[in-house]
């Protein structure tokens, strides 16, 4: 086709001090199509989203809209342009309503009442044209993440956007959420808008692009029709080389249970019951994993086996020891001393101290052990020795233990906390999300270390809203919907069913029965 | 009794006008994100402004500006530092404090040899009380005419522009494009940001909207309720009217509420000074110069919930880099 494109970006550079987030990129993206950008984290898609969008400036380079240069000063310039962003992290104001945050900005005149009525009537309009239905007067922080998402498109659309970018949309939605998004994509597809969408997940973009171009390190390193390339090829092209897609591993040959909870209730600092009568078991020599949408009540379950918060009933049985939960006092430290390990799921908040350096971090709990402490003092040399050992056996890199934590990238991160608690060599680890925010080579690394200790009889609980990292780890799934857990299924687990299970839709069996009742 | 009561209220009102006129100075900054803890200053730099201009030219109105320009020009320098520099903001606001303190007893002992105090103002360098029509007239009506006569009537200009002010916040607030990115830069810069708006000009906007109404408190203390600046004259007002803030959880209306409440404390607290009171003896003044700041305690502790401040207050700008 000759038609002009969308959007051409030539040569576009910007270095943020010595990083150079962008080399050199070429850009081609045709109108009407959705135009996938895939690449690790960090490779630099955010970054050249932002100088498309005005947030950031371009060293070098041009940009054409509909073939014609020009320069993109600030947001409010490129919104001028046509280009709207939906950005991971929404740009919505929770106490606002839904109308408030699609006339901010975009207000018409100096007087709020005619603008507002303008937009509620546009709604409507937009509502009907691409069945993006949302109460106008709803407040932003009532709804939930896949309506907030859909106000963030509306605002987009509301400022007249041709070209619609969308960055990680997905992160936050179930499956069915994504696959209805997607569908909406098709619809703007189809009234001829343009569609960027970011995303590090293949399947995302073998499901809904019709090109897609792969960033690494910065770098644009090729663009494809999605139709002729596969997740394999676009797999090896984000990283530079083949990975496995799946976890190498031997069947698991579990043991007796190491740990088993049951009747598990948590009620959180609001007073809602987030955790409701769980019971399950985790045997040595088995990875466990809890699928489910986050924010489903197993933040909460890790927390609490962990010692971090309160139970309001329920038991754990530890290696033969009986703990009521909705008694006991004990704490993270006391939990740790029962030889139960945890990497926390928010590596920043819970798992390090970014501004401790490397071989502080590396006992962050074990502090009190005595190979590291006579008490008062601690003993320097023989943590550092430990953390020089750790950083050799799980490749952290820089190899420094002197440097700030907040110096080391994502994946090396959580390579220090995961060296820290499975060194000590617990009986059961807990581990939250281990590779969020992790690129793909430290995720491999992070997966095999877990599959090792799996193997060495240990009983691993694996909490992850990544569906594809449970399915690839874990030897049982639990899914968790509401606190509940309400289905578990096998390794080899069909995606589609755990997809229901995770979004509410309670088991095929007593669907029927249900059904049949009626 | 009645006639003690008309009497507390009048100098309730006339003792609220300078909290409430600071209150809702802080109330615009602080809804744009940017704690002002530098209320004080401001007040006081434009108290002495007002005194020193209106004592040279002899002209109240010449003094009031006079005391906007300088509280502005300090909410500019809290502005250069905690927008512009992303400086921290209570740092900031605590220097402004005592910049202020310091610099306006130097200039006016350097300027007018009165021991920091500006000369008593001459004919026309004070605002006056305005009587109402038929005042007078009314006077002896009950009930009605001391409420007409002493209460709404008879106070000065500034007074009616604090009350005004509230009405008129609340109208910017929700119902103006102003007040709606306003209140939006306060919550969550990044979405103004990103909707192609300026986070710094109108934080810049909500801190010299803050100047002015600083400017009008100040110039109040010095030539409409008092007769000349007097060193520290604002004696903690500006904390006061900052307690009535996060006690009014940053609404105007129940900002009005909460600088009357403060302001029947003061007026009740001098009505009781060397009196006694059957059974207790006399109350120490001290005591109801500290009830407000209890009172804010307390209440806040549990009767009437939390004080949630807007989300991106106290936190300067920084646009993310990924």
């Amino acid at each position: 086709m000759s038609e002009t494109p969308a959007i051409e970006l030539r040569g576009i550079s910007k270095s943020f001090g010595p990083v150079h987030a962008n080399r050199d990129i070429d850009l081609v993206v045709k109108k009407g199509s959705i135009h996938g950008i895939i690449g690790e984290n960090g490779a630099g898609k955010s970054t050249l989203m932002s100088i498309l969008y005005g947030f950031y400036h371009a060293d070098d380079g041009d940009i054409l809209v509909n073939g014609e240069k020009v320069t993109i000063a600030d947001s409010k310039a490129a919104i001028g342009m046509g280009i709207g962003m939906v950005h991971q992290h929404f740009m919505l104001v929770d106490n606002f309503t839904v109308l408030e945050n699609v006339v901010l900005g975009a207000e018409d005149s100096a007087m709020l009442a005619g603008g507002l009525d303008r937009a509620r009537i546009e709604l409507k309009r937009l509502e009907e044209e691409y069945e993006l239905r949302v109460d106008p007067d709803a407040l932003i922080q009532d709804l939930p993440v896949g309506l907030q998402q859909r106000v963030e498109i509306l605002k987009a659309l509301y400022r007249s956007a041709e070209v619609l970018i969308l960055d990680e949309p997905t992160g936050v939605l179930t499956p069915p959420e994504a696959d209805h998004l997607f569908k909406i994509l098709e619809v703007l597809k189809n009234e001829g808008k343009t569609i960027l969408l970011i995303t590090h997940k293949l399947r995302e973009i073998m499901a809904a692009t019709d090109s897609v171009s792969v960033m690494r390190r910065g770098e644009m390193v090729a663009t494809r029709e999605t139709r002729n390339t596969s997740m394999e090829e676009l797999a090896e092209l984000m990283v530079g080389r083949s990975v496995l897609l799946r976890v190498d591993k031997k069947p698991a040959v579990p043991a007796e249970p190491v740990m088993q909870v049951e009747n598990l209730s948590v009620t959180d600092q609001r007073g809602v019951q987030v955790v409701k009568d769980v019971s399950f078991s985790v045997r040595a020599g088995e990875i466990v994993g809890i699928a489910g949408v986050s924010g489903n009540g197993q933040s909460e379950l890790l927390e609490t086996l962990s010692g971090i918060r309160r139970a309001t009933g329920g038991t754990l049985r530890i290696n033969g020891q009986t703990i009521d939960l909705g008694t006991s006092t004990l704490d993270a430290a006391d939990m740790r001393a029962k030889s139960m390990g945890h990497v926390p799921e928010d590596r920043h908040r819970m798992g390090l101290i970014n501004s401790f350096s490397e071989y502080e971090n590396s006992i962050l709990g074990y502090h009190r052990d005595p190979a590291y402490s006579s008490g008062l003092l601690m003993n320097i040399s023989a943590i550092k020795e430990n953390a020089v050992a750790e950083i050799e056996k799980y490749d952290i890199r820089p190899p420094n233990p002197m440097l700030k934590t907040a110096s080391f990238s994502g994946g090396n991160q959580q390579k220090i906390v995961l060296a820290r608690e499975i060194e000590r060599d617990p009986d059961v680890l807990l581990v939250g999300q281990p590779t969020r925010g992790v690129d793909i080579g430290a995720i491999e690394f992070i997966h095999s270390r877990l599959v090792e200790l799996r193997d060495a009889g240990k009983g691993i609980l694996l909490v992850s809203v990544e569906l594809d990292e449970i399915r690839a780890l874990a030897d049982r799934i639990l899914v968790m919907f509401d606190g509940r857990i309400v289905g578990e299924r096998g390794a080899n687990a069909d995606e589609g069913e755990l997809g229901l299970l995770m979004a509410g839709v309670e088991d095929n069996a007593k669907m029927s029965v249900e059904g049949d009742a009626r | 009794m009645f006639e003690t009561l008309i009497l507390i209220l009048d100098s309730t009102v006339r003792l609220s006008t300078p909290l409430l006129l600071a209150c809702l100075a802080g109330l615009y900054s602080e809804r744009s994100g940017v704690v002002d803890i530098g209320l004080e200053g401001k007040m006081l730099g434009a108290a002495f402004g007002a005194g020193a201009v209106a004592y040279i030219t002899a002209n109240a109105w010449l003094g009031l500006l006079a005391g906007i320009g300088v509280s502005v020009a300090l909410g500019l320098l809290h502005g250069f530092a905690s927008i512009s520099n992303r400086g921290n903001q209570i740092v900031s606001g605590v220097a402004i404090n005592f910049l202020a303190a310091g610099l306006t007893a130097l200039l006016g002992q350097t300027w007018f040899r009165q021991g920091g105090r500006t000369p008593a103002l001459p004919e026309g360098g004070r605002f006056r009380d305005i009587v109402w029509p038929y005042a007078e007239q009314l006077r002896d009506v009950p009930v009605i005419g001391p409420l007409y006569s002493e209460l709404l009537s008879g106070h000065n200009i500034l007074v009616y522009a604090g009350f005004i002010a509230v009405p008129l916040t609340w109208w910017v607030l929700f119902r103006t494009r102003f007040g709606l990115r306003l209140r939006a830069v306060g919550e969550n810069p990044a979405a103004v940001d990103t909707a192609g708006i300026s986070v710094a000009w109108l934080r810049y906007r909500a801190v010299i909207a803050c100047g002015i109404l600083c400017g009008f408190a100040g110039a109040y203390l010095s030539i409409a309720q008092g007769a000349g600046f007097g060193v520290n004259m604002t004696a903690g007002k500006g904390f006061i009217a900052l307690a009535a803030l996060i006690f009014a959880k940053w609404r105007p209306a129940s900002a009005m509420f909460a600088c009357l409440l403060f302001g029947f404390l003061d007026a009740v607290a001098i009505r009781m000074q060397g009196q006694e009171v059957p059974g207790i003896g006399e109350i120490p003044v001290q005591f109801f110069q500290a009830l407000p700041y209890i009172l804010t305690v307390i209440l806040l502790a549990g009767f009437i919930g939390k004080a949630v401040p807007p989300k991106a207050a106290g936190i300067p700008y920084l646009k993310e880099r990924s």
